[in-house]
């Protein structure tokens, strides 16, 4: 549809598909989109918001209907498929962290199966319910067409900084509660500040360096799972832009996420379970 | 970059989720698993120790049974040899009775023929006295002469 409009610009276009809903309190009430641009802080994306928890209802809802119905006997095809989940987030857990703990592995499962589910919104077709969103709010197919709707729906929660950011913070703060849980309050202070270099003169270099290597692994969590998400969305609204030859340029890049959608939450599941272990050894 | 409020909004989503699966998903289902896992094992285990159990009682069964060839085998000897004895044990017994009935008729036949013999040597003796007695009854008194005829009598 980007090849023959009068008004539309690829950039505009683009500029379009990125954008998020929002939503915010001003002086006038509930406000949405364009009345937020000065809200700051206090402004939210209901579109991601609305998407993930939509997606991790969907999760916890279908793992909950065969938690309930879980028999030792012969199992569903679909209790199968969560079995085998189940099996292969607990063995990662298990290679990987060594301690006991009752919160890793359900950790790991609701961050693989979560990111992998809003992951996948990267395989709908970027245009599909951007267009369904204008159509129903009630704008006319001219208006859409030359890319005038003022209806945004970003539907990949993965491709916006908050989400990611969201899952690392999370992740963060319980790294710092196993850190503190493990090895009390002194003992995870003592390794901000006694290591690499345990000599009293070099403490003020170990405290900057172990801080920012602490402060790295939630950010460079969110930012890899961003990145790559983000850049494969912004790929996939690039090839809507090209005409009729998207067809086959759009499958075989949807067919390359069968790798990065799976992989991608794979990683972050894993390095979670990684940073975790990390903070409850004691060195 | 954005980053908003949506922030806080993911982070208390994040935990609730977690909470939830460690709450009402893992359990249940890591529960069902590592029983059915117990289970599968168990039936492994009595499958094999079924499996032992059928090897030793072929074994018993072929044990039994060459028992009870080699057993049969005695017996069938035994039969035999009892048999060649019983016949000749029957044998033995047909014969002598045999011979006993022969020399039992021998003996009749002998008896038989004694007394046949005896009754005819009186007849003889009664019919040679009478012609005796016939012819000479005319000239000699038989009493007289009867030292004569005992004589005969002896010699016949």
């Amino acid at each position: 549809m980007a090849a023959n409009g009068d008004t539309l610009t690829s950039q505009s276009y683009i500029q379009h598909h990125l954008t998020n809903a929002k939503a915010c309190f001003t002086d006038e009430g509930l406000s949405f989109n364009y009345a937020c641009s000065d809200a700051g802080f206090w402004t939210w994306h209901i579109d991601t918001l609305a998407w993930s928890i939509f997606l991790g209802l969907v999760f916890i809802l279908s793992f909950r209907s065969v938690a309930k119905k879980a028999t030792t006997g012969v199992p569903g095809k679909f209790q199968c498929a969560v079995e085998m989940l189940v099996e292969f987030v607990g063995k990662s857990v298990k290679d990987t962290y060594h301690g006991s703990s009752k919160l890793i592995a359900p950790l790991s499962l609701t961050i693989f199966m979560w990111v992998f589910l809003l992951n996948c919104m990267d395989w709908i077709p970027v245009d599909w319910i951007g267009t369904l969103s204008s159509l129903i709010a009630g704008e006319s197919w001219q208006t859409i067409e030359s890319g005038q709707s003022h209806v945004y729906n970003k539907i990949v929660p993965t491709t916006d900084l908050n989400m990611t950011f969201g899952l690392s913070f999370g992740v963060f703060a319980l790294m710092i509660y196993y850190a503190i849980k493990i090895k009390g309050v002194g003992g995870f202070l003592k390794e901000l500040y006694a290591h690499p270099f345990n000599t009293p003169w070099l403490y003020w270099f170990n405290l900057i360096l172990e801080t920012i290597a602490l402060v790295a692994k939630p950010i460079s969590l969110a930012l890899r799972l961003f990145g790559n998400l983000y850049a494969a969305e912004l790929i996939f609204i690039l090839i809507a832009t090209i005409g009729l030859y998207q067809l086959p340029v759009h499958f075989v890049w949807a067919a390359f996420h069968l790798l990065v959608i799976p992989l991608q939450a794979f990683i972050f599941m894993m390095l979670t379970i990684v940073y975790l272990s990390m903070m409850s050894e004691k060195h | 970059m954005n980053i908003n409020a949506t922030l806080i909004g993911e982070s208390i989503a994040f935990f609730f989720f977690v909470f939830f699966t460690m709450k009402y998903v893992w359990p249940q289902i890591n529960n069902a698993i590592e029983a059915r896992q117990k289970q599968i094992e168990e039936g492994l285990a009595a499958s094999e120790q079924a499996e032992q159990d059928l090897e030793l009682a072929k074994k018993e069964a072929t044990k039994k049974l060459k028992e009870a060839k080699s057993e049969a085998a005695a017996i069938i000897e035994q039969a035999k040899k009892r048999e060649a004895l019983i016949i000749e044990e029957a044998a033995g017994k047909a014969r002598s009775e045999s011979e006993k009935i022969l020399a039992q008729g021998q003996a009749e036949l002998e008896a038989e023929r004694n007394r046949a013999r005896a009754e005819l040597r009186q007849q003889v003796a009664a019919l040679a006295v009478a012609g005796a007695e016939k012819i000479i009854a005319r000239s000699i008194d038989a009493k007289a002469q009867a030292d004569i005829l005992d004589q005969l009598v002896e010699e016949l």
